[in-house]
């Protein structure tokens, strides 16, 4: 390594054992107070190293992300195992294995097919050998075909049958934004009749932009004329929802920023309140 | 002091914006790791010198309100936290906010995850909101947690018809068959409102597709903003209300305080983070208009 590696590392340490010893010393009333001012210190050290990946690409971003991945997927196994198969399985499976668990045991609860899951578990496990790797292709082909079979039930109806419904919207509105012609529009130029035209508007925008967005992506026609138009109108269509969803992504991510200045502010620098 | 702050930081970033135009209308380029400054210091300065808006909830977000608000009280409401921490900022100001409401409307409430890290979230909510404003709600009564189980649509799959074979116990092992709260709750259909909090998978989309379309109960959305735009479709057949972002979020807060009196002297992170968001959002539209700017020049230039 180089010289400046060797002065970069130190100091990052030296700080690091610097603000968990300032945290140390203002949290010594408190019971757990050098061990939260450790996870303070690395909360604040994680967060820097990987932002730090916008400067460039360095140790301390690989560190913290491969911790990362590395926590998360030890976390989430824990949790499966403790909250689903201890929780859920053990105790209808065995009355012993409950009590050694501290899990109340549900002997109504008791199937012999439940012995599946586990059969098909150590089955998937069986991956991570060379001889018997083939095993796991059978619980993984009951997981893909489940899966499939499920969602395509509920996709059909949800995300199909009911979004084409949700498509014919009332072109003159319905109660309680039923449209009462243009007199008592211009009569009643208030919030409600604002709202009236809004609801009118929009259920138009949305069976044009339906029609209009299936016409772009209809290929079998020359996109001339008014069918050109049309398509034309899709295209707008589409990047104004691209656009929208590009506001609210750029949204999400401010958020992100947020959570993490306003962490480092003040619980780590203790700046603000 | 605070005014003070607020002026000197459109001052910087202002400024700072004016000189980056000069450097594009010369021909010069915008070196990347400026930008990034740039929205740190947007971002950073409301926060240390705190600006609020004005928030009005609009229609989507009134309709879970109004729908939680209208509800008489002792109806049973179930809330999933199916989010991380990376969603936390955006998500666990609406969740706190829901929950508050719920319980100050009377309503009996069901906690439970998707997620393994939304266990952990719904804690925080246990402690930062319900334990200290709600002393008096008896656990396993007035509301529980069952915590969180993995199986992701599986999971969903079950409780629609049958809540208890899934959570036999809550998430402090007292099984459900003993507490008060699930005396009239076999499955998802006896609830009067599902509250789908999260942005990933499995998360509000799922509980529309496997429990709020097949059991006919009513769900309502609070989501991370990234995902937003994709649930908008459901909107108000399959949802009767969403919160979509930091926006929603300030938006129910907003409503909340002004009609509940006690929500008032909480903790508002959704409104707070609004000052932020929205400096953040002037900082890049004038970067897309410098952008464009240096962007056509140089096509001119190309030109001659």
């Amino acid at each position: 390594m180089r010289r400046t590696t060797y002065i970069v590392v130190a100091g990052v340490v030296l700080l690091f054992g610097l603000s968990w010893v300032l945290h140390a010393v203002s949290m010594s009333g408190e019971a757990d107070g050098i061990e939260r001012a450790f996870m303070i210190t690395m909360a604040a050290f994680l967060t820097l190293a990987i932002y730090s990946f916008l400067y460039k690409d360095n140790p301390f971003y690989k560190f913290a992300e491969h911790l990362y991945v590395g926590v998360s997927a030890a976390y989430w196994m824990c949790q499966a195992f403790w909250s689903t198969i201890v929780g859920n399985l053990f105790p209808r499976l065995s009355e012993g294995l409950s009590n050694y668990f501290q899990q109340p045991y549900q002997a109504s609860g008791w199937n012999i097919t439940y012995w599946i899951p586990v059969i098909l578990g150590i089955m998937l496990l069986m991956r991570l050998t060379e001889k018997y790797g083939w095993m796991s292709r059978w619980p993984l082909a009951m997981i893909v075909g489940t899966t499939a079979g499920l969602n395509f039930v509920r996709y059909l109806r949800s995300d199909f049958v009911v979004q084409v419904s949700s498509t014919f919207m009332p072109l003159l509105g319905e109660d309680p934004h039923r449209w009462q012609g243009f007199g008592a529009f211009i009569s009643n130029l208030d919030l409600s009749a604002t709202g009236q035209l809004a609801a009118i508007v929009s259920n138009w925008v949305i069976f044009f932009g339906v029609i209009c967005g299936i016409i772009y992506f209809y290929f079998s026609k020359e996109h001339s004329g008014a069918f050109g138009r049309a398509s034309r109108l899709g295209i707008w269509i589409l990047m104004i929802t691209f656009g929208a969803s590009f506001g609210y992504t750029v949204m999400g991510r401010i958020s992100l920023l947020v959570g993490r200045i306003t962490f480092l502010f003040r619980d780590w620098l203790e700046i603000i309140s | 002091m605070a005014y003070l702050g607020v002026i000197i930081s459109m001052l910087v970033i202002f400024g700072g914006l004016a000189w980056l135009l000069f450097r594009s209308i010369k021909g010069r380029e915008v070196e990347r790791r400026v930008i990034f400054v740039f929205i740190f210091v947007a971002v950073a300065a409301p926060i240390l010198f705190p600006i609020t808006f004005e928030e009005h909830a609009s229609p989507v977000v009134k309709g879970l309100f109004d729908h939680i608000d209208t509800l008489p009280p002792g109806s049973r409401v179930l809330i999933s936290f199916d989010y991380d921490p990376a969603m936390a900022p955006e998500v666990q100001p609406m969740a706190n906010a829901i929950s508050f409401h719920c319980l100050d409307r009377g309503h009996k409430v069901v906690f439970m995850s998707l997620w393994a890290t939304g266990q952990t979230l719904l804690f925080n909510t246990l402690e930062d909101v319900i334990r200290p404003e709600f002393p008096d709600l008896i656990d396993g009564v007035d509301f529980i947690s069952t915590g969180y189980k993995a199986g992701n649509e599986g999971v969903l799959n079950v409780i629609v018809s049958d809540f208890k074979k899934m959570f036999p116990t809550d998430v402090n092992g007292v099984p459900l068959d003993s507490a008060v709260i699930f005396d009239e709750i076999n499955s998802c259909a006896d609830f009067d409102l599902i509250v789908a909090l999260g942005g990933g998978r499995p998360g509000p989309k799922e509980w529309v597709l496997f429990v709020g379309d097949p059991a006919d109960v009513p769900i309502g959305v609070g989501v991370a903003a990234v995902v937003a735009p994709q649930l908008y479709p459901y909107y108000p057949r399959q949802i009767i209300g969403m919160l979509g972002g930091v926006k929603g979020a300030a938006e129910y807060e907003s409503e909340l305080a002004h009609r509940h009196e006690r929500f008032k002297n909480m903790a508002q992170p959704g409104l707070k983070m609004m000052g932020p968001q929205t400096l953040a959002h002037i900082v890049i539209i004038c970067f897309i208009v410098i952008g464009n700017v240096a962007f056509f020049r140089s096509r001119r230039r190309e030109g001659r």
